[in-house]
């Protein structure tokens, strides 16, 4: 199978790879996928006290249209807000990235793990108030 | 050194050069392209020489007689026609038939096309290196039991079956026992005059002959019967009927024949390469090899890097040609459902690359692709969470993941 340029381009070059400590409270950790169905993501999000993303980091076992979505998705969420990052729908990556059909989950599960993220965060920060 | 290096010996070969010349000369004017079926004139008489020189050579390797050869389009014909064929014509005998989950699809969608028309198939589960355990295969035989069908040589892992004890099995009690030769003519010894085997599947493109060629081996002794899948002219003793491709059976016939010759050599060479490819690479950490090594052939070196996912394993390893067992690329996902059988996890499923060496492989070739894995194995687990996690100590079965 093919790939766009722009997905080879991401694979040799990912941005923003890495991890952040998941325990901070500062940090939204979301892991999709599963070793069984070939691709896992994590994605990291570092948000600061006007809820804004400052930074952004992935680690993607996976075949490199998985690994160039988290990577593209890293670099897209950076400085929005949380409600801006969960809008981003998992076609606008597909589109970007032009992947075929058959990688279309890719870009599925990019979208789920930015959500996943997002939602840890704010379990995390409720979870401070309370206890506050 | 071209790049990207080819590794991926048994999803095809390069024709060898000896062949395509003798290939060549059989299809122009001035060539011998008249038809062996023509029994009036020269032109027939010369293609017929041809052909028979070209029997005499598939049958020289395997130890059989010319007459035992019917010419096919390929392996995938061969396995079609042994199957359904003596399904077909045994069946008031019975309608059980036994093969292995790890069987080349040519034999399993047979099967499962025979399941359709009221067959009964029993599917072995392999030992977890891949070999089928006899105990296990001798319980699955019954009173009407018609047909044994296993492979000599795995595509996916080369480990080699012991057809010789099989054949005792079968023979005692008159099952007849098809062989998918595909991956292992030239690679591996066949006699068949020692072997039980009642028919044989080949392939010529496997060992350096055409693609679109092949021949099933049908024994004469005791007799072999066949109901025809295709009908015409009664060519190849009424089991194939066609007109002979003259230019596809001198192929097959001259790629038998330097497989006979240069074999012994040859496969000395590719297994020094092999060993040479297995010891750069079986320090890094977590690497498994699928598969026995003791009965596998020397071309093949399947291997799991766990916990990196094998499709972006092969896109960094774009300067060779290699195969993952992983089905990735395919919409369905599945993972190697060969190494699925073998009891494998289906990261390690996953994660496996298949390289198959050839006539052509050269040391300098095995050097070059072990620098390139060994740094895009780093390169990649440092972008896997699964490797992070395992480096921290993290039980990855403990961990419940959602199925997507």
């Amino acid at each position: 199978m093919a790939y766009s340029n722009k997905v080879i381009e991401h694979y040799e070059n990912p941005r923003n790879v890495g991890s952040m400590d998941k325990d901070d409270l500062n940090v939204g950790t979301g892991m999709v996928g599963a070793p069984a169905c070939g691709d896992v993501m994590r994605l990291q999000i570092k948000v600061n006290e006007d809820g804004v993303i400052e930074d952004a980091k992935f680690k993607t076992y996976g075949c490199g249209s998985a690994i160039a979505s988290s990577s593209l998705l890293t670099e897209w969420v950076k400085g929005k807000t949380l409600d801006e990052a969960s809008e981003i729908k998992n076609s606008e990556i597909a589109a970007e990235l032009e992947l075929p059909p058959v990688k279309i989950h890719c870009s599925v599960l990019a979208e789920d793990a930015i959500k996943a993220a997002i939602d840890d965060f704010k379990n995390k920060s409720q979870g401070q108030k309370k206890s506050a | 050194m071209k790049t990207p290096i080819y590794f991926d010996y048994s999803a095809t070969t390069p024709v060898d050069p000896r062949v395509a010349k003798t290939m060549c000369d059989c299809l122009t004017l001035e060539g011998t392209f008249g038809n062996p079926a023509s029994r009036s004139h020269q032109y027939g008489w010369d293609a017929e020489k041809l052909v028979d020189e070209a029997r005499k050579n598939v049958a020289a390797l395997i130890n059989a007689d010319p007459k035992e050869i019917v010419f096919t389009s390929g392996a995938t014909e061969s396995d079609n026609l042994a199957i359904k064929g003596v399904a077909h014509f045994y069946h008031k005998k019975g309608k059980h038939i036994i093969t292995c989950k790890t069987e080349h699809k040519a034999v399993l969608d047979t099967c499962r096309h025979l399941e359709r028309e009221g067959y009964e198939v029993t599917y072995l589960d392999p030992e977890p290196n891949g070999l089928i355990d006899l105990k296990k295969l001798e319980a699955a035989m019954r009173d009407d039991t018609i047909l044994v069908s296993i492979m000599h040589v795995n595509n996916e892992i080369g480990v080699i079956q012991d057809i010789e004890a099989i054949g005792e099995l079968t023979r005692s009690r008159k099952i007849l026992f098809h062989v998918d030769a595909a991956q292992s003519a030239g690679k591996v010894l066949i006699d068949l005059k020692k072997y039980k085997v009642d028919l044989m599947s080949f392939s010529a493109h496997k060992i350096y002959g055409p693609k679109g060629s092949g021949a099933l081996y049908v024994r004469r002794k005791p007799r072999v019967r066949l109901e025809a899948q295709m009908h015409g002219g009664g060519h190849e003793r009424g089991m194939r009927s066609g007109t002979l491709a003259v230019h596809q059976i001198v192929g097959i016939g001259e790629a038998f024949r330097i497989a006979k010759e240069e074999m012994a050599t040859e496969n000395e060479g590719i297994r020094i390469l092999r060993d040479r490819l297995l010891n750069g690479l079986k320090d890094i950490e977590e690497v498994y090899i699928n598969g026995d090594m003791d009965q596998r052939i020397p071309h093949n070196l399947n291997i799991s890097f766990n916990f990196v996912e094998g499709e972006s394993l092969m896109m960094a390893l774009k300067d060779l040609a290699v195969s993952s067992g992983s089905a990735c690329t395919s919409a369905s996902l599945e993972p190697s459902y060969v190494l699925r059988a073998l009891g494998r996890s289906d990261e390690l499923a996953h994660s496996s690359i298949r390289f198959t060496l050839g006539r052509f492989s050269t040391e300098q070739e095995i050097d070059f692709a072990i620098a390139q894995i060994s740094k895009n194995i780093d390169k990649l687990r440092e972008l896997s969470p699964l490797w992070e996690m395992y480096k921290d100590g993290i039980d990855l079965s403990s961990i419940e993941w959602a199925a997507h």
